[in-house]
């Protein structure tokens, strides 16, 4: 019987959603799934992925994984697999590096980054997005076991679904390679605005705003009168306006918000990749030939500095109508 | 210290959108599009350059060596020989195609590339631009057992030359790790920012410039004397069945264009009323 390992994300022993877009593979496939969970003091993580249907919660629990080392993750992760058909994580960058470490191990074909899957009577095949997502291929893993990655945007949030699934532990297995990796720092950029991949709404900025104070002045406003998450382009992100993990595009995030904000932005093959499945995309730029607006679903051809301010404001009155 | 810099050749990135579908569904053509060594790939030479070289001379040690190595059809010699142009001393072409090739394959390939060739660090991109996988470095760490940082954003070599501590560019922040030689690194885009490889010959003070460097004229000549070593993929001795098949392509749906708005009195309206998003 085909069944799936969903394995969990945390972040300092706090269960991330993007577990949520795993489980949600597991649904998608229709195939009954447990869902490992590593970490140290990861009880209530735990505890939390028990309402969502799994055969079993696994938990690998020791000092050995207070922080995400490939080397000390993919050993556990891979013992734990034994006896699975598929192994899944959500492509972030804790599912990028661990996926395929575990496939490897396993000896297992991988999947990396998908898009959406298919079960036709036990065979599963799977989508995937090439060339900053310009073609889909269809694909199907060979081997016994496979290794899974999923876009996030593509795989929707499950909910819990009731019921108490019982928590199993399973052992830390050895990490041969511990001694030759060494976790350092972990440096965090914190924020109080809602996650990239996560938001209803983005608001990005590029090279246009100038200056790590352009994006203060002129795009914050606007981002926190919608209660959005902050996007910008990697013109951006290199000349450090913005911290590097905002950067949205096929080498940085993808996202599928239900409103996608480009300021100042031109909409280069790379940009697109990270934000074309948004359900509505609106450009402002001042450049009326600007590629962003062959998909925006509105465009405005204005001056940043006018239009984004008279936008903040505008949206600022209707909330305030309530 | 011997670096090893695997490269893949790939359809001009900047024009993915004018690749189409063949043969029915069976194939992806990129005729007309300029083939271009992975921008990654490039970075990965980059990287590897200043952690062997006094950035303010350009001198290097004797026995320091970067060798490129590219799977890839007969002409990924020439983004081989681009990689020569900027510093590399030699090159080594296995021929093969996309189409025979998976992630594990390229990887186990390059496993035995790296017991022939013994280098201390292999410097790879973090992903091919074409196939967007992400996945050739974390399986060649598995394969070689090697301690291994993806998504290097920073590399500082110790004096020694016996450890690096890499900054990965991860969710949230950075993540740095301490590896003890020899590893496998992959390479993000901020790994070219002027500051962001140390190996303590190149003086605290200099500054490269932002991105890979430029190749002048005397160093192109010059690659074209430096060696490149061409070989069937199965001189190598892998067995060649891939773990995952391709079994079509298709272009994504198209999204259509929408309107453009006088002001934003008028886009405010439109998301309100029409997209009802506001
Ligand atoms: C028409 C077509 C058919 C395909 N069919 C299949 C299929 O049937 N099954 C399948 O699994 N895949 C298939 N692929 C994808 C397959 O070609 C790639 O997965 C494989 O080439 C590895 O590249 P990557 O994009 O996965 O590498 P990534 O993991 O994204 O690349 C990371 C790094 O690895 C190194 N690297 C990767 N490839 C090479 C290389 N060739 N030479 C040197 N260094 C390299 C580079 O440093 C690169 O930056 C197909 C692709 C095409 C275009
Ligand atoms: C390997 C590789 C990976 C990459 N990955 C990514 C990625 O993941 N994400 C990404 O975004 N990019 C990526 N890029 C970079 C990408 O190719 C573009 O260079 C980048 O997206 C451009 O950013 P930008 O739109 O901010 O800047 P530009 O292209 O310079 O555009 C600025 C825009 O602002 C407009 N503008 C200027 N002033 C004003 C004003 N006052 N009011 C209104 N509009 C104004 C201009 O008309 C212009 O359209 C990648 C590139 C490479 C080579």
């Amino acid at each position: 019987m085909s069944k799936i390992l969903v394995v969990a994300e945390v972040s300092g022993a706090k269960l991330k959603k993007t577990t949520l877009s795993a489980i949600g593979f597991a649904r998608a496939a229709g195939l009954p799934f447990d869902v490992l969970v590593l970490g140290q003091g990861v009880g209530a993580a735990a505890e939390e992925l028990r309402a969502y249907g799994a055969g079993a919660v696994k938990v690998a629990d020791g000092a050995a994984l207070a922080n995400y080392v490939g080397e000390t993750f993919a050993p556990t992760v891979s013992e734990a697999a034994k006896g699975y058909s598929v192994v899944v994580v959500t492509a972030s960058s804790f599912g990028k590096d661990l996926a395929p470490r575990v496939a490897a191990r396993l000896g297992a074909g991988f999947a990396s980054d998908i898009a959406g899957v298919e079960n036709a009577g036990g065979a599963l095949s799977y989508k995937r997005p090439m060339y900053a997502g310009n073609a889909l291929a269809t694909m199907q893993i060979t081997t016994p076991v496979q290794v899974v990655s999923v876009r996030q945007s593509e795989f929707e949030a499950a909910a819990p679904s009731g019921g108490s699934s019982p928590v199993e532990a399973v052992a830390v297995a050895p990490a041969p390679l511990a001694g030759r990796v060494e976790f350092v720092s972990f440096d965090e950029v914190k924020s109080a605005r809602p996650e990239l991949a996560e938001a209803k709404v983005v608001v990005s900025g590029g090279r246009s705003l100038k200056s790590a104070e352009g994006f203060k002045t002129v795009l914050e406003p606007l981002v926190d009168v919608m209660g959005a998450a902050m996007g910008a382009s990697r013109a951006a992100v290199d000349a450090g306006y913005v911290p590097n993990d905002l950067q949205v595009g096929q080498t940085g995030k993808v996202v599928a918000p239900k409103l996608y904000i480009a300021v100042g932005i031109s909409g280069a093959i790379q940009h697109i990749a990270g934000m074309k499945n948004s359900k509505v995309i609106v450009a402002i730029n001042k450049d009326p030939e600007a590629p962003i607006f062959q998909l925006a679903d509105y465009g405005l051809v204005a001056d940043l500095y006018k239009a984004v301010p008279e936008l903040t404001e505008a949206v600022k009155k209707i909330r305030a109508e309530g | 210290m011997k670096i090893l810099v695997p490269l893949k050749r790939t359809a001009d990135p900047d024009n993915a959108n004018k690749i189409k579908i063949g043969a029915g569904g069976a194939k992806i053509e990129t005729t007309g599009l300029e083939p271009k060594a992975n921008p990654f790939d490039e970075y990965a030479v980059e990287a590897s350059l200043r952690l062997i070289e006094n950035g303010q001379t350009k001198a290097r040690n004797a026995g320091d060596k970067l060798t490129v190595v590219s799977f890839g059809p007969k002409e990924a010699a020439t983004n081989i020989r681009q990689a020569l142009a900027m510093g590399g001393d030699d090159g080594l072409l296995f021929l093969s195609d996309d189409e025979s090739l998976d992630g594990d394959l390229v990887a186990r390939a390059l496993a035995r590339v790296v017991e022939q060739q013994k280098p201390d660090l292999v410097v790879l991109g973090k992903q091919a631009v074409d196939g967007d996988s992400n996945q050739v470095g974390q399986i060649l760490a598995e394969l070689l057992q090697w301690p291994s940082a993806t998504f290097a954003m920073s590399i500082e070599l110790s004096a020694d030359k016996k450890t690096a501590i890499v900054g990965r560019e991860v969710d949230g922040g950075v993540i740095k790790l301490k590896l003890t030689l020899p590893a496998v690194i992959t390479v993000d885009l901020r790994i070219v920012a002027p500051k962001s490889v140390v190996n303590h010959v190149t003086p605290a003070t200099f500054n490269y410039p932002e991105g890979a460097r430029f190749t002048p004229l005397p160093m192109i000549i010059k690659a074209k004397t430096k060696p490149i070593v061409e070989a069937p993929i199965a001189s190598l001795g892998v067995e060649g069945a891939l773990k995952s098949k391709y079994a079509s392509f298709a272009l994504p749906p198209a999204r259509k264009g929408g309107v453009k708005v006088k002001d934003v009195a008028e886009l405010v309206q439109k998301l309100r009323t029409e997209a009802k998003v506001l």
